[in-house]
């Protein structure tokens, strides 16, 4: 695509950014316009994020950004140079899965499973936060998250199985 | 979406400069509204002037023992601010009443006063709008109008501002403090967003190249006795069908001051200061609550989908009153109205 046609200011081409992608730098030259969604799947050809709705309202391309999870659909990927991302991809160390990941199988918490990476992600960044204590809280603070199969009641035991076991492993 | 160029501000008299030079430019910062109105088309700047490497991300105390809160910072970190909990706790659960965990974390005070309405057929290009563009018509009016307001509409238009946070700012009298090309000046909450009259297709006060710098809390004790009630069609991550701030501060058995504002009903956050002397000196009760409700809504226009509104905010008014009367706010978490 071509960004100068047009115009009597010439539109930038790209522009360089660095990103932190699960612990990896990478390096790239983006348009302005690349959302970081985009940017993951078809740039880095990391497809575990999921495009869902692209308007904030799904939640499916939940991302974590700097300790903290956003909709990576709305976020152009320009601004979010220097950051540290973290994916679906990025969850799992060395070969073993985050205890979400398996809580998640251990509660049969998916059917389809497109909005699952940001169901995990999303839950994962919930955990961090350390907010949420009753399922009242978890299911308001996992609201973002949207689930067509309707597998929330799996998706609530499996993130309070880990608060749990946290707070086990705490005492 | 269409194709922009970018800068990226490293000052606010930079952004100033390069935005008030350039009527097509506009300022992105959180981008939770711009990038998705972009990707409808419903906004297409030619240059987006990235305001994120900004100094305004930061809370301060203010010299007469208030709070400013930097343009810049999210939604997430002003709800859980510990000063903004203390002091300010309406502010907190209006905030929290609002958006997702992950929209909170990318949305910004200045953003979050600068969305646009969720109006059907704003969003839709493919429809007549005098907000997106001026002199189409409304459709709403006579179409599809379950979400849109009762209060202070226009011929022109009757969007409502879909903000949580600036209602509980309106009920707290915050003041928005901007920099221009003319410099600074600071604009009353209340003052901030307008009615659509003749002009729907502007929301609010701030002229072009201004800047949202701070949005600063009077000091004030509204931390015992308020509540923010949210009404919606789902329980969460929905925009309000009406919702109510009150914070009042009671002396004795008397309610000394109150103050009360209005969400998802009009163009901007309602407040009826008549309405709220009507509650001073006196103690609380129901039917004097009620009797503030049918002032608030005495020049009330609904429309066939949301004529409900008009009953569901007297009722919404009477049940908020009585939750800050008795110091006990709506949880954002547990849904169950008490």
């Amino acid at each position: 695509m071509s960004a100068g046609q047009g115009g009597a200011a010439a539109l930038p081409e790209r522009i360089a950014i660095t990103l932190t992608v699960n612990g990896e730098a990478r390096q790239m030259d983006v348009l302005p316009w690349t959302v970081l969604l985009d940017l993951l799947r078809d740039h880095l050809a990391l497809t575990g994020t999921k495009k869902g709705c692209d308007h904030g309202q799904c939640g499916a391309c939940t991302v974590i950004v700097d300790g903290r999870r956003i909709n990576s659909c709305m976020a152009f990927a320009v601004m979010k140079d220097g950051a540290n991302v973290t994916t679906i991809e990025g969850l799992a160390k060395d070969g073993v899965l985050h205890p979400l990941q398996q809580a998640f199988i251990d509660h049969d918490a998916f059917q389809c499973g497109y909005c699952t990476p940001g169901q995990i992600c999303s839950g994962v960044a919930l955990i961090e936060e350390g907010r949420a204590r009753t399922r009242d809280e978890i299911r308001e603070f996992m609201s973002g998250n949207i689930c067509r199969c309707g597998a929330y009641t799996n998706i609530v035991d499996a993130i309070e199985q880990v608060i749990g076991s946290n707070e086990e492993a705490a005492r | 979406m269409n194709r922009f160029s970018y800068l990226r501000a490293s000052s606010v008299d930079e952004a100033v400069r390069e935005a008030a030079s350039d009527p097509a430019a506009r300022f992105i910062a959180g981008g939770t509204n711009l990038i998705d109105l972009m990707k409808y088309n419903v906004e297409q700047p030619a240059r987006l002037i990235d305001i994120t490497h900004l100094p305004l991300n930061q809370i301060d105390e203010t010299d007469s023992g208030g709070l400013r809160i930097g343009a810049l910072v999210t939604n997430d970190e002003a709800a859980y601010d510990p000063r903004v909990q203390d002091r300010y706790p309406l502010l907190s659960s209006a905030i929290l009443a609002g958006a997702s965990a992950q929209l909170r974390n990318s949305a910004t005070t200045g953003g979050n006063l600068l969305q646009r309405t969720r109006c059907y057929y704003f969003y839709d290009p493919g429809t007549p709008c005098n907000k997106r563009e001026p002199g189409t018509g409304c459709p709403a009016a006579t179409g599809r109008n379950r979400i849109h307001a009762i209060l202070g509409t226009s011929e022109h238009c009757i969007a409502t501002h879909p903000s949580d946070m600036a209602v509980a700012l309106a009920a707290l009298e915050a003041v928005v403090h901007v920099t221009g090309p003319d410099g600074e000046r600071a604009i009353p909450l209340s003052d901030f967003h307008r009615l659509p009259g003749d002009h729907p297709e502007i929301d609010t006060t701030l002229r072009h190249g201004e800047i949202i710098t701070a949005v600063e809390l009077p000091a004030a004790d509204f931390s015992r006795n308020y509540t923010y009630l949210k009404l919606r069609d789902r329980l969460s991550y929905a925009f309000a069908l009406v919702s109510v701030a009150v914070a009042l501060r009671i002396d004795g058995d008397a309610i000394a001051e109150a103050r009360l504002a209005l969400g998802g009903v009009a163009h901007k956050p309602w407040r009826d200061p008549e309405a709220e002397t009507l509650l001073h000196g006196h103690p609380a009760s129901e039917d004097r609550f009620a009797a503030v409700a049918d002032h608030i809504l005495k020049d009330a226009r609904g429309y066939e989908d949301n004529a409900f509104k008009i009953d569901l905010a007297k009722r919404a008014i009477i049940r908020a009153l009585s939750q800050a009367a008795a110091g006990t706010p709506q949880s954002q978490t547990d849904k169950r109205i008490q």
